[in-house]
């Protein structure tokens, strides 16, 4: 769905050059749920906006939905729906104007019909009145992406679709965005700098920082690319700190066993599949325990293995 | 991209900006307030000054009107990159730019409602003009009212590149006024230049406002077949390619 090679861009400004995006490689496969994930200035957006053919390259070439992105950007942006960060509506014209306008500029046959699926399905209905100026701000993106669904578009691009929405809000959307792969298809390339948004909804993640892809992955692989998993073992007996770290440590997934009052503390590889082994191994080394707790790596772990910085800093 | 296509996307954005605008008329009507008090209120200070030698012939509403129909054009088409600075703030640009409409109906969408108000505000204007005793051939009034709309094409496609360019108000606001005050004083719409000093005068004709105003004044005296109406729709002519040309340009340029 999308094939981007070596995709740069760079800004020239009164306090010099400023390179945006310093060759970016990517892919994309139809159907996924692709995040961008990388703190405010590494480029997503630059980027973004390259790939919907609102600024172009400086460098590199890009194939988006079929349409190769310099060559024809008139069939690509037939073919994508995008929703920038920030929206695109004007707060005194009413939703409903908004979207029929929308779907006249993409030329949508059915117009009405069309607009009142997608309010019904984004939870729209009875809004269409309203300027949207009146809306709160979980309808305001909703409506922001229906605008960019009216055309049925094989592929979206969402710009931060949640930042600044509430709690409940933010799952709402995720639950939108994920229906619109499952009903539809669609391709979805969105950019986040939240950890939990990226780990929730993605199927693969490209991290991105000052202008390159520094990682790439599920959330998983990425996750198992840290150092690894951390079992924390509490003894029903301190006296059996000794024999557990002894039988523990010969067992071949753990890399690291400390021992700290009454508690074991392991680094393990893939702790999820070890875990019934490790407690086997007490079993039989007749230690009792008292609790277990896995905890897995975050991508903010991630970030910082791959950049050095934690992404929460970056940011 | 076809002229039908981009016909049909002018209909389109002419026909959300029209909207826009007739849902706040008290703006519409608020936008010729302005030269309607020069002529309520200054106007009629000029009758008192018909007899002095170069303030032109006819009565001092054939001299007067047509230099506040054309202040209209000026400030009127002037202002209007103020809502596209607004509609680049809230992505609405972005939006539309994303969607395979054409680059040029962006502008001219925009530019002809912008004239369309200008043009109902010169109607009014011209109303008002003959209740206060302007009397004027209506042909001339018409070419006269052909003068303000060309006019105000020119000057909304060029208010829209600053607007492009500056995209903030903060910069468009001063730099607005630095090109349209001097230009309008230079064009002799208070007060005709024919009762300039020599330097003045010589200033002014370097200035394309100048012959549009003389022009307009012609056509209001009855005066068609002249040089003054003959140069103003040369210079309006050119001057409305010229902005088009450039305002298409920019609106067509990728990263605008």
């Amino acid at each position: 769905m999308i094939e981007a090679r070596g995709l740069a861009r760079t800004f020239t400004g009164k306090h010099g050059t400023v390179e945006a995006v310093r060759g970016v490689d990517l892919s994309v496969a139809p159907g996924e749920i692709v995040g961008f994930l990388g703190p405010n200035g590494a480029g997503k957006t630059t980027t973004l906006r390259m790939l919907t053919t609102l600024l172009a390259p400086t460098a590199g070439t890009a194939t988006v939905a079929g349409h190769d992105l310099r060559a024809d950007p008139g069939e690509v942006r037939r073919r994508i729906g995008y929703v920038a960060q920030g929206g695109g509506t004007d707060p005194s014209i009413p939703a409903g104007e908004e979207l029929d306008l929308q779907a006249r500029l993409y030329g949508v046959d059915g117009r009405a019909e069309r607009i009142a699926k997608l309010c019904a399905r984004l939870e729209l209905e009875g809004l269409q009145e309203r300027p949207c100026a009146a809306l709160s701000g979980g309808q305001r993106r909703r409506l922001d992406i229906a605008l960019g669904l009216v055309h049925r578009p094989p592929l979206l691009f969402l710009d931060e679709p949640t930042t600044g929405l509430d709690p409940q809000s933010r799952g709402n959307l995720w639950e939108h965005i994920r229906s619109m792969r499952a009903e539809d298809g669609t391709t979805v390339f969105l950019t986040t700098h939240y950890l939990d948004e990226a780990d929730a909804l993605c199927d693969r993640l490209l991290i991105i920082d000052q202008g390159r892809i520094v990682a790439a992955g599920t959330p998983a692989e990425l996750k198992r690319r840290v150092a690894g998993d951390v079992v924390t073992l509490e003894l029903a007996d301190p006296a059996g700190a000794a024999p557990a770290r002894e039988a523990l440590s010969r067992h071949p997934s753990v890399r690291e066993a400390v021992v700290a009052a009454g508690v074991v503390r392991l680094t393990v590889e893939d702790g999820e599949r070890q875990l019934m082994g490790l407690v086997r191994a007490l079993d039989s080394a007749g230690v009792e325990l008292a609790s277990l707790n896995l905890a897995r790596p975050t991508l903010d772990d991630v970030f910082l293995t791959v950049t050095g910085r934690s992404l929460r800093d970056a940011a | 991209m076809s002229l039908g296509r981009t016909a049909a996307d002018t209909r389109l954005v002419f026909g959300r900006y029209l909207r826009q605008t007739l849902r706040s008329k008290v703006a519409v009507v608020f936008g010729a307030v302005q030269p309607l008090l020069y002529l309520v209120l200054f106007g009629p200070l000029l009758s008192r000054l018909v007899d002095v030698r170069g303030f032109g012939a006819g009565n001092a509403w054939q001299v007067f009107v047509p230099g506040v129909l054309i202040q209209l054009g000026l400030f009127g088409a002037g202002f209007v990159g103020f809502g596209l600075i607004g509609d680049l703030r809230s992505g609405v640009v972005e939006r539309m730019r994303v969607t395979p409409v054409s680059r040029t109906a962006l502008l001219l969408g925009r530019v002809l409602r912008d004239t369309a108000v200008v043009a109902f505000q010169a109607v009014m204007l011209v109303a008002v003009g003959l209740a206060l005793g302007l009397r004027a051939p209506a042909g001339g009034i018409a070419v006269g009212l052909l003068f303000v709309v060309s006019l105000s094409v020119a000057v909304a496609s060029l208010s829209y590149v600053l607007a492009m360019a500056t995209r903030s108000e903060d910069a468009f606001a001063p730099l607005l006024s630095a090109v349209t005050l001097p230009l309008m004083l230079l064009s002799g719409i208070l007060l005709p230049m024919s009762l300039a000093p020599g330097w003045l005068d010589v200033v002014s004709r370097c200035t394309p406002f100048r012959y549009v105003v003389d022009a307009t004044r012609a056509a209001f005296l009855g005066d068609y077949a002249t040089a003054a109406v003959a140069e103003g729709a040369l210079v309006a002519a050119v001057l409305l390619v010229v902005s088009v040309w450039l305002g298409a340009r920019r609106f067509r340029a990728e990263n605008a």
